[in-house]
């Protein structure tokens, strides 16, 4: 039996990734806190996720000529426009500072945990490998 | 991987929070600069933000969101009318008496610093964030 990394790593490879992604569309929300007429964004999780798994297990389309449409790279079905807690601020800036800080220490948390899970993974396989 | 394109979007606000606050400066050590005419005297500056997708194109096609930097579009001078004072014992003071004061109001521009500081130590701690997080990463497995 080979040893395989997709496996062996299960989900937390992609929910890393997805983390890191998510993690940059806060930032993005951040900087632009003063911007006028910026949206503030975000990552819907699960549904990036599901996205991402999927490939692994090969169910996507794949594109075999350079002309096809990729399926799965539509922009809004990963990231998805904030419904602001208050109907306009002045400038059609919809970016809540206090939100989006807490979502980005949240979401760096989160891939703190991801990081782990996937380091105990690792370590699962060294020890496999070695045969202690 | 989505984590440097993190330092480019704080960078990018950093340093548009910096000119906010550069703007914020002059205006404020203008407030007083007193003229005898409205072409010489000094206007309150205010720089515009904008939005700019980066490689919108190129990161749709990796199936990826795409990340929004600030751009500074401009600096531009308040519209908005000078003080114009009758003072005829002003060592300034034009042929009719009048001197012209600047259309910086010193309270909007203090509300203005304090606003763009904050926003500017947010996206420093963001890079900090993102900096510990690929730091972690990078040891990883070891």
């Amino acid at each position: 039996m080979a040893l395989s990394f997709d496996k062996a790593l299960g989900i937390h490879q992609h929910t890393l990734g997805i983390r890191a992604k998510r993690a940059e569309v806060l930032s993005s929300n951040i900087a632009n806190a003063d911007t006028p007429n910026y949206k503030a964004q975000d990552v819907d999780f699960s549904q990036a996720l599901k996205q991402a798994s999927s490939k692994q297990r090969g169910v996507g389309l794949g594109a075999t000529h350079q002309n096809h449409f990729s399926l799965q790279s539509s922009l809004q079905s990963q990231t998805k426009y904030r419904v602001p807690d208050q109907p306009d601020t002045g400038d059609g800036n919809t970016v809540d500072m206090q939100q989006e800080q807490a979502a980005f220490m949240e979401n760096a948390l989160e891939y703190q945990m991801s990081l782990g899970f996937l380091e105990s993974k690792f370590m699962g396989l060294k020890k496999a490998i070695r045969g202690e | 991987m989505s984590l440097f394109n993190i330092f480019e979007v704080s960078g990018s606000g950093m340093s548009a929070q910096s000119v906010r606050l550069n703007t914020t400066a002059s205006n404020i050590a203008n407030a007083d600069a007193v003229s005898s005419s409205v072409d010489e005297t000094y206007r309150a500056r205010h720089p515009v933000f904008a939005a700019e997708m980066t490689k919108a194109s190129a990161s749709q096609a990796q199936n990826q969101p795409s990340s929004m930097k600030v751009a500074v579009k401009g600096i531009v001078e308040s519209d908005k009318p000078l003080i114009k004072e009758f003072s005829p014992d002003h060592p300034m003071a034009d042929t009719d008496g009048f001197i012209y004061k600047p259309n910086v109001n010193v309270m909007e521009e203090m509300a203005d610093m304090i606003s763009a500081s904050r926003t500017y130590q947010m996206n420093t701690q963001v890079a900090d964030v993102a900096k510990n997080l690929l730091q972690q990463t990078l040891r990883m497995g070891k």
